[in-house]
């Protein structure tokens, strides 16, 4: 089968309004965590990731808007045109469009909210976005709890090589909201400090919120500088519980073997890895011990989420483009917040920016409903 | 080289009606879901504690499962299902013990059900399958997509088998509709097929 690679990406965050902004700050080890006093999202100060809203309705009014739009699909439209743009191509019969969001618009069901409630119906959010840019195809939605940003890269390359499409654009987003935080705090799981994923001193989780999306093609000729190609990819499910991780790690565990199968790698092939790391203990001792069945426990491993929170539907894209960009700048990024191992089982947590040749990384993820998925990607070099 | 695959099984339930292969297994005249699906699930003998713990979508899923997947063997099962309402049932449950600072008081239990994936869960927890899930969420049923993920899973080896379908629950209206595809069946794996049964059945 022809490779799939992944391309021109664009990351929508506080950061800033596109990968290299974000990538940056994440060189440099900069949080864009604050702790927030906003009691129409929560009653008590919390730790989150906002994008800047002056600034995101100036970049949606630069693309001409025609009606309003939810502030989701105005993260996505301004995350989506730009990489479309760099993308250079036509949106034609052969070209998907992949929506991954946990809970889109639900944010429309606060009876504050001036948008009608039908708008919490997850495919209109795709036909909003559909109809901006003037895609040929109905938009998919991929809803499947925190795997769905990378869960929809292996969907994208699987409907490409089913000849399907030629490419797809996946666009990954959620918002920090009060029906988001008050069931994560319901949990006791919500932090007011920068998580602190495998840390022993950890504090619990941060939610964050981007735009965030990658073309994913089979054009050899469609590629961006930092662009990779997916070589294998595999999700398990626990079949154990639905709110809590295996104590096994078995499904994460099956998915990094399959994935690896597929790829045709082994545990010495995998120069880093971009875990999941949300900072509570449960997933973070699940990840240890699943890491270490699959023999990977010396690979180089961090945590995004000190940097920009768990971003839900998003966090497996976003993370992935972060990737991407570590392995073309050839560094290891510092698992922000991490200073001495909380697991029971050996990781070797980045506790330091480093440079150092790069090809090969995998991209993990596990989310409620027991799903966890794999993803390994090989670093494309100039041809 | 396309390997050709088979509808195996298959099973509906809407309208106080639940089918497997056309045949019908249960019917009621309760209007209302909770009371149907309840019946049925002691009609049909399932023993489940869990059962009830589960919201209104999990509980049509589960059900519409059981009748497929109580004989079958086959552990190495990926789902792949879809619907229109998401878990937006549960969601507007969740909204309401939220809307007030009153009468605020959001449930772990309640909440986390607000995944449309979790319906998937309590299957793989089930029956054991620790498979590939995937959660796809469109306006009416397509039967194009569904099947080209399905020969993907498939082609791939990622899954012998594949229960894959439609699983809405709205507004007091639901409809399931599974169907299992192997290598060997009753009916040509096809979009045609597909649309055929979940019209016809």
């Amino acid at each position: 089968m022809s490779e799939v690679y992944l391309s021109h990406n664009t990351i929508v965050s506080n950061y800033g309004f596109d990968s290299l902004a974000a990538v940056t700050n994440i060189m440099q080890e900069q949080s864009s965590l604050q702790l927030i006093e906003d009691p129409s999202i929560l009653s008590k100060p919390v730790c989150t990731s906002r994008v800047n809203t002056e600034q995101l309705q100036e970049a949606v009014a630069l693309l001409d808007p025609r009606e309003p739009y939810t502030r989701l699909e105005q993260l996505l439209i301004v995350s989506l045109a730009k990489t479309i743009q760099a993308s250079g191509l036509s949106l034609n019969e052969r070209v998907g469009l992949l929506i991954s969001t946990t809970k889109g618009n639900i944010d429309v069901l606060d009876a504050k909210s001036p948008f009608p409630k039908e708008r919490a119906y997850l495919h209109t959010l795709g036909e909003k976005v559909k109809t901006f840019f003037g895609f040929h195809h109905e938009a998919m939605v991929l809803s499947n709890a925190c795997v769905s940003g990378v869960l929809a890269i292996a969907v994208a390359k699987r409907f490409i090589h089913q000849g399907k499409y030629d490419h797809v654009f996946v666009v990954a987003g959620d918002l920090v909201t009060k029906f988001i935080l008050s069931g994560f705090n319901a949990f006791q799981a919500l932090s007011d400090a920068p998580c602190k994923p495998y840390d022993k001193n950890r504090v619990g989780i941060n939610i964050g919120e981007v735009g965030t999306s990658v073309l994913v093609t089979k054009d050899s000729h469609a590629l961006a500088k930092e662009s990779v190609v997916l070589l294998g990819e595999a999700s398990c499910n626990d079949a154990n519980h639905i709110s809590g991780p295996s104590r096994t790690g078995e499904g994460l565990f099956r998915s990094i073997g399959s994935a690896m199968k597929q790829a045709g790698v082994s545990a010495v092939d995998i120069d880093c890895i971009s875990a999941h790391g949300t900072a509570t203990v449960f997933n973070d001792e699940m990840e240890s011990i699943a890491f270490n069945r699959a023999h990977l426990q010396d690979a180089p491993i961090n945590s995004l989420k000190g940097y920009i929170g768990h971003t839900l539907g998003a966090s497996g894209l976003v993370e992935t483009i972060v990737g991407m960009h570590s392995l073309h700048q050839n560094t290891l990024f510092c698992s922000k917040g991490f200073e001495a191992l909380g697991v029971s089982q050996p990781l070797n947590v980045i506790h330091k920016t480093t440079q150092k040749p790069l090809n090969t990384f995998l991209k993990t993820a596990s989310g409620f409903g027991g799903c966890n998925t794999a993803a390994i990607f090989k670093k494309v070099t100039s041809q | 080289m396309t390997a050709s695959y088979h509808i195996e099984s298959h099973c509906r339930i809407t309208e106080g009606r639940i089918s497997k292969d056309g045949k019908s297994l249960f019917e009621s005249a309760e209007t209302e879901f909770s009371a149907f699906i309840k019946s049925a699930y002691k009609a049909l003998e399932i023993n489940y504690s869990k059962f009830f713990k589960m919201d209104s979508l999990s509980k049509l899923a589960l059900v519409a499962a059981e009748m497929l997947l109580l004989d079958e063997h086959e552990k190495n099962m990926a789902l792949v299902f879809s619907n229109k309402a998401g878990s937006l049932d549960t969601d507007r449950k969740h909204q309401h013990s939220i809307q007030d600072p009153d009468g605020y008081y959001p449930s772990p239990a309640v909440f986390v059900y607000t995944l449309p994936n979790i319906c998937m869960g309590e299957i793989s927890i089930r029956h054991g399958l620790f498979s590939e899930n995937s959660f796809f969420i469109c306006n009416r049923f397509r039967a194009d997509d569904l099947f080209d993920y399905t020969n993907s899973l498939l082609g791939m080896q990622k899954a012998e088998k594949v229960l894959c379908g439609w699983i809405d629950f709205d507004l007091g209206k639901y409809d399931a509709f599974l169907y299992v595809v192997a290598k060997n069946g009753t009916f040509i794996h096809s979009k045609e097929s597909i649309n055929h049964l979940y019209q016809t059945q």
